[in-house]
């Protein structure tokens, strides 16, 4: 394992992102003054990253349920409109979608008469919440989908009405095998915030970019990039994993 | 003379191209018990389902109390929670407990306190004689208690019918009893049943109506007495021979 491992890493060192051929760690290294204040200076797209990935996330979270909805319709109608979108969102790439969302929406609002600008903040969290949502919405589907037919019924026969059968039989349910990928999904958009960077929003990936035009020691700028990314979603995985034995013990009370 | 309770009247339905029920006409009177017989595929579970709308028919008319089955929601919801159904698999919520599985009904579609719900949902725990399971889940108990559970849920709902799709199908045998029990009574205190099931002692105890389905048919529909003893058709003789060989 570790043979071709130490090749690859000498061989991409050897290609020379680094500028001269040699490491220069002195730009990250925080014993020295300049050192340190490069540190603080890129860790401080931190809450940014944070920030604009828990906002989409939220949203995509709603978005995801009222997308997946439809598609449990008797109604042949409704099913389509919930294939279209997830169809048509997910295969949108992310980075077209962004300029799409950033340049393209404001004249869209404006030819309507409406004066909403989009600031880097918000196109970012739009764009990230309505590709997420996509998927999110068939995460939704499957969770629901492995809840036995005969569960909806019960519930009908009780009288409860569409909403109350998912709010108190349905969704309940489904939530224990929704909430790992959900979670899987909260990383990919926490991976994914790095392309708010192209339309100028001060997180991590923006922060780099710009400490690489100025040092330009793109390796270790990125490698640190690299680890802060790392540490963010071990934490979310920490998380996760916390409110699974916490739902995992509720459920044998 | 008081209408029916349930009415079918030439009830047609199609799976697709397949013709699953062919005029059905069935009344069953407040206070009646009807119990379906009839080979499987033939149809019986689908009769009882259309009666309380989770499958739509397509031709025909359909009525509870005198009113007419359609499809608006509103209407469909508080008919639901006139006809209470008892199923094969039981489907209670697994998340819920069994006193939680009881009073949900009663609180989200009729709006009750809980401690209005609950006193009720006691009471008919108590009739199911499982009073002290309350406080369990559904996976910690028998498919008899389960069934039971099962039953009560409905009944928390006051029901004007019980409909039973075969309730005794997925039980060993040595629970089957006890869920007959419970439906014993409540045919003698009165309550109007829709029964499916394959248990002829059963039926012989309490039917006041034998029905034998065939191909989406009702083939011959009389009282136990004739039913048994004096079967009009070959169909049923033979299922009839069938069943009560074992
Ligand atoms: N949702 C469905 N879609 C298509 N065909 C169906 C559906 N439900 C039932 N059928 C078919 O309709 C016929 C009648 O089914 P039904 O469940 O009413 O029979 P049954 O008399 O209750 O049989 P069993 O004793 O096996 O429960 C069967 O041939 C079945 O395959
Ligand atoms: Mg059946």
């Amino acid at each position: 394992m570790m043979k071709p491992f130490l090749l690859l890493s000498t061989l991409l060192l050897l290609a020379g992102c680094s500028s001269n051929g040699t490491w220069g760690w002195y730009v990250i290294n925080p014993t020295t003054a300049s050192g340190w204040t490069n540190i603080k200076f890129l860790v401080s797209g931190m809450g940014n990253t944070i920030l604009i990935s828990v906002i989409a996330a939220a949203i995509s979270i709603v978005v995801g349920l009222v997308v997946a909805l439809p598609g449990q319709s008797s109604k042949r109608g409704w099913r389509i409109v919930n294939r279209v979108y997830v169809e048509f969102i997910r295969s949108i790439p992310l980075l077209p979608m962004l300029f799409w969302v950033f340049y393209g929406l404001p004249i869209i609002f404006k030819s309507m008469g409406l004066n909403i600008p989009i600031d880097p903040f918000w196109g970012a969290i739009i764009t990230l919440a309505i590709s997420d949502s996509a998927f999110t919405a068939e995460i939704y589907r499957s969770g629901i989908q492995s809840i036995a037919k005969g569960q909806k019924e019960a519930a009908q026969t009780i009288g409860l009405n569409y909403i109350q059968t998912m709010r108190y039989v349905i969704l309940p349910q489904a939530i224990r095998r929704i909430l790992p990928p959900l979670a899987n999904q909260f990383i990919y958009i926490v991976k994914m915030s790095a392309f708010a960077s192209v339309i100028g929003m001060q997180e991590l990936t923006r922060r780099a970019n710009e400490l690489v035009v100025t040092e330009y020691r793109p390796l270790e700028i990125y490698t640190l990039l690299i680890v802060e990314y790392l540490i963010l979603v071990l934490i979310i995985s920490a998380g996760v994993r916390w409110l699974e034995r916490k739902m995992g013990s509720d459920e044998r009370v | 003379m008081a209408q029916p309770s349930i009415e079918l009247v030439d009830v047609n339905k199609w799976f697709g191209t397949f013709h699953v029920l062919k005029d059905i006409n069935l009344s069953v009177d407040a206070g009646e018990r009807v119990v379906i017989c009839g080979p499987s595929g033939s149809g019986k579970s689908t009769v009882v389902r259309c009666i309380n709308r989770l499958e739509e028919h397509q031709k025909g008319v359909i009525r509870l109390d005198g009113r007419e089955l359609t499809n608006d929601p509103a209407s469909v919801a508080s008919i639901q929670g006139d006809v209470g159904m008892v199923f094969q698999q039981f489907n209670l919520f697994p998340h819920l407990s069994v006193l939680e599985n009881l009073v949900l009904g009663p609180m989200k579609a009729r709006g009750l306190s809980r401690e209005e719900a609950e006193t009720p949902a006691r009471h008919y725990l108590e009739r199911v004689r499982i009073p002290e399971q309350a406080n369990k889940k559904p996976s910690e108990l028998s498919g008899g208690q389960q069934q039971r559970v099962a039953i009560a849920r409905s009944l928390c709902m006051e029901p004007k019918v019980l409909l039973f799709d075969e309730p005794t199908s997925a039980l060993d045998p040595e629970m089957i009893s006890e869920v007959l029990d419970v439906m014993v009574e409540l045919a003698e205190e009165g309550m109007t049943m829709v029964v499916v099931t394959h248990e002829m002692g059963f039926a012989r105890k309490v039917a006041d109506k034998m029905v034998f389905m065939d191909e989406g048919e009702i083939v011959e529909q009389s009282a136990p007495e004739a039913f048994f003893a004096n079967p009009q058709t070959e169909r049923c003789r033979k299922f009839l021979s069938q069943i009560l060989q074992h």
